[in-house]
């Protein structure tokens, strides 16, 4: 993609969620009347399909287009399923099949969560804490079994969806499959499999998570300018200003860590060390960062940081389910590092150091 | 929604690749030879005159210096490589690091023709070596608050006063030094200071040494009595040092050696630990090299931005707080997660020295070249906080 459709595709999405999903306003709307115009505009763009080549109704965008997109959404805690739909849109694709109409999401996300491709065609299983479950016109399960992986597409009318108690900024459920038949079915082809969906599903919440850091990090600057105390902004106080410092030290290694993995899954696709290397850092790092971040966030903030009427508490909710989704850090980290281990220790720097 | 700061990816180009295989290729000889010990990290800061000239013969000081002044006109990621190859086997590039990474360039702005024509090539050429005399007794993070002075006489200046913690200031050729030249204004706390080049072996400088916790001497309290200062050896403006620093921050705070002053310990760590870890001691490397990774692509960055043309002064302040905190944890974290493993002869006899060594090291990461607490000041300036 020429850098000029990447900016095209960065200011549209930035464009579309400035006007219909500012956080403030997400935060304080009384109903959902927000959702139709926002998806709307959303899916009019074809972002929602970003990842999606043309012969499968998608816009063929690159994958840096698509982690714009993810790290725009995660600025502002997008409340509708632009990163779902992206990511099922990606799994569809890998699986040679074309997307249906309207929001989407994918399952499982938690780690431990398996859903089994039963002998006759059928899908049994919970998925936990599934994103936007209750808004998906197509759920998009990853499921095994027979030595297969196949990406299924489910009605959300088949399956039991039991929302979690209402988490703004995501809305998740569970979801369980009781002898579901799919829509469709398919394996994931040309050396796909369970891994490379985690790694793109990892990757795509890092970067989520990145944005969200990034937000954080502005309303915390903002407010403390804006709030005085003993005469003066919060923002005069040395212990302040230490405490954004750190947090700043979090947004960065977030944006580095995830641009760096954007890059590689763009240019070096192939490469799977390299791939995997840059995943599994990027979503540990950012996990950890989403740690730090979010209590330096808040800490700024004051009583107002936690309460339910001011924005914050979007981007934690957001950020602490994020975190767990496709792999958590000490998952990650525990495969990074077996594989440093098994490699020796002459081989860690020459691995860092591939690009 | 405000982007606050950026750190766009940058892949070195494929061209590096070669120049990474060449510097690889060389250490392995010097390591064979047993000019150095990487395993041991002990040589991070050792002072080899006989290293450096091998380094510049290579073309490796210098690198985007003029042809001129004996550069070669390579770009910041070469030079970038170089740099980092060379940390992450703690070589000995003392002797040359200083003159090549901040005191080299200083020279080329504000010194004289002749004296660059003089001094630049065989700062090149790893035959000069040169610190930095900037803190004194009195002011360390307050820069601007020297007091040492530098009097004009009719043929150039006199200086009296006393410089401290200047690392090898014993072994060095020429110090870059701060000097009072007139008081500060009410307008302008920095102004007053200038910056001189000094020759180390002039009269009336007395070098004393200053022992670290680890028993090495790298620091100097350098005493100047009556030092006389030609006109020639005036950096720059009268007064005017407060202007001629900051870019150079930039440059000098966002370097690979900014957190690989520890890599040893994680190498070690990694070898004692074998290739079956544990389960918690597999996260650990996870961790830790998920860390060091995202330290990495930071400052790629960063260097990318300055082979812009760009001067990233708070990403680079960014970087270097990030990255000396965590080359700083290094040592600990390796302690904790060694604890149940067995030291054999096989996996790494020396493992708790170098960690031991290590320990009595890290203090100093987040004090030298600019303390976490003033970085962090730059980067709320940066925000618009202060």
């Amino acid at each position: 993609m020429s850098e000029t459709s990447q900016s095209i595709v960065l200011e549209t999405t930035r464009r579309i969620l400035a006007d219909r999903a500012d956080p403030q306003t997400i935060n304080a709307a009384r109903d959902e009347s927000y959702k139709a115009p926002l998806w709307q505009a959303l899916e009019e763009s074809g972002l929602t399909l970003a990842w999606v080549p043309e012969e499968f109704g998608g816009i063929g965008a690159s994958m840096i287009d698509g982690f714009d997109i993810l790290r725009i959404a995660g600025q502002y805690a997008a409340p509708v399923p632009l990163s779902e739909t992206l990511l099922a849109g990606w799994l569809l694709a890998a699986s040679g099949q074309t997307c249906l109409d309207g929001p989407m999401t994918v399952a499982p996300v938690r780690h431990r969560d398996r859903i089994t491709l039963q002998g006759d065609g059928r899908l049994a299983g919970t998925a936990k804490s599934v994103p936007f479950a209750s808004d998906a016109k197509t759920i998009v399960v990853l499921a095994e079994g027979d030595g297969r992986t196949v990406i299924a597409m489910v009605d959300p009318a088949d399956c039991v969806i039991a929302p979690r108690p209402h988490d703004m900024g995501s809305e998740r459920a569970d979801i369980t499959f009781q002898a579901t038949k799919p829509i469709g079915l398919a394996d994931l082809r040309d050396g796909a499999d369970r891994q490379s969906a985690a790694i793109i599903g990892a990757a795509a919440r890092a970067t989520q998570m990145t944005g969200a850091l990034e937000t954080c990090l502005a309303i915390g600057a903002q407010y403390t300018q804006e709030r005085n105390a003993f005469g003066r902004p919060i923002a005069k106080f040395q212990a302040v200003q230490q405490n954004l410092a750190q947090l700043t030290g979090e947004v960065a290694a977030s944006l580095a860590a995830t641009g760096s993995a954007a890059d590689t899954l763009e240019n070096e696709r192939d490469n799977q060390q390299a791939v995997f290397l840059e995943v599994a850092a990027a979503k540990i790092r950012v996990g950890e960062a989403a740690r730090d971040g979010m209590a330096i966030a808040h800490q700024v903030h004051g009583a107002i940081g936690f309460t339910s009427e001011y924005v914050l508490q979007r981007y934690t909710r957001a950020l602490m389910g994020w975190r767990d989704d496709f792999g958590d850090e000490s998952q990650w980290a525990v495969q990074l590092g077996n594989l440093v281990a098994e490699n020796g220790e002459d081989q860690l720097w020459p691995m860092l150091t591939t690009r | 929604m405000q982007t606050v700061i950026n750190f766009d990816p940058l892949r070195l180009p494929p061209e590096t690749r070669a120049l990474r295989e060449e510097v690889r290729a060389f250490i392995a000889e010097e390591v064979a030879a047993g000019t150095f010990q990487p395993a041991k990290g002990l040589d991070g800061e050792s002072f080899n005159r006989e290293f450096s000239r091998k380094v510049g013969a290579r073309g490796w000081i210098g690198m985007t210096w003029p042809k001129k002044y004996g550069g070669h006109e390579r770009s910041f990621l070469d030079r970038y490589v170089v740099t980092e190859e060379f940390r992450s086997v703690t070589a000995p590039t003392w002797a040359h690091f200083v003159a090549d990474r901040q005191s080299g360039p200083v020279i080329m702005k504000y010194a004289p023709e002749e004296l660059k024509l003089e001094i630049l090539p065989r700062i090149c050429k790893g035959e000069l070596a040169f610190c930095i005399g900037m803190s004194e007794p009195g002011s360390g993070s307050d820069l601007f608050a020297a007091s040492s002075k530098a009097e004009r006489l009719n043929d150039g200046w006199k200086l009296n006063g006393t410089k401290i913690w200047t690392s090898n200031a014993h072994q060095s050729d020429y110090m870059i030094g701060l000097f009072r030249t007139s008081p500060a204004t009410k307008e302008n706390r920095r102004h007053g200071l200038t910056q001189f080049l000094i020759n180390m072996k002039w009269d009336g400088i007395t070098t004393n040494p200053i022992y670290q916790m680890t028993g090495r001497h790298d620091f100097n309290e350098v005493v100047f009595e009556n030092v006389h200062v030609p006109d020639t050896h005036l950096l720059g403006e009268v007064d005017g040092a407060w202007k001629q620093a900051t870019a150079e921050l930039a440059y000098e705070r966002s370097g690979p050696e900014r957190f690989l002053e520890t890599l040893y310990v994680l190498t070690a760590l990694i070898k004692l630990l074998g290739e079956k870890p544990e389960t918690r001691e597999a996260e650990g490397i996870g961790r830790l090299v998920a860390q060091l990774h995202a330290l990495r692509r930071m400052s790629v960055s960063v260097a990318g931005m300055l082979e812009q043309g760009k001067e990233p002064v708070l990403e680079a302040s960014i970087v270097k707080d990030v990255g000396t905190l965590w080359e700083q944890q290094i040592p600990a974290r390796a302690r904790e997660l060694a604890a149940f493993a067995e030291r054999t002869s096989a996996n790494n006899p020396d493992f708790d020295e170098i960690v031991e060594f290590a320990s009595l090291q890290a203090p100093k990461f987040t004090i030298q070249g600019g303390t976490t607490e003033i970085l962090r000041g730059i980067i709320a300036r940066g925000l618009g906080l202060r």
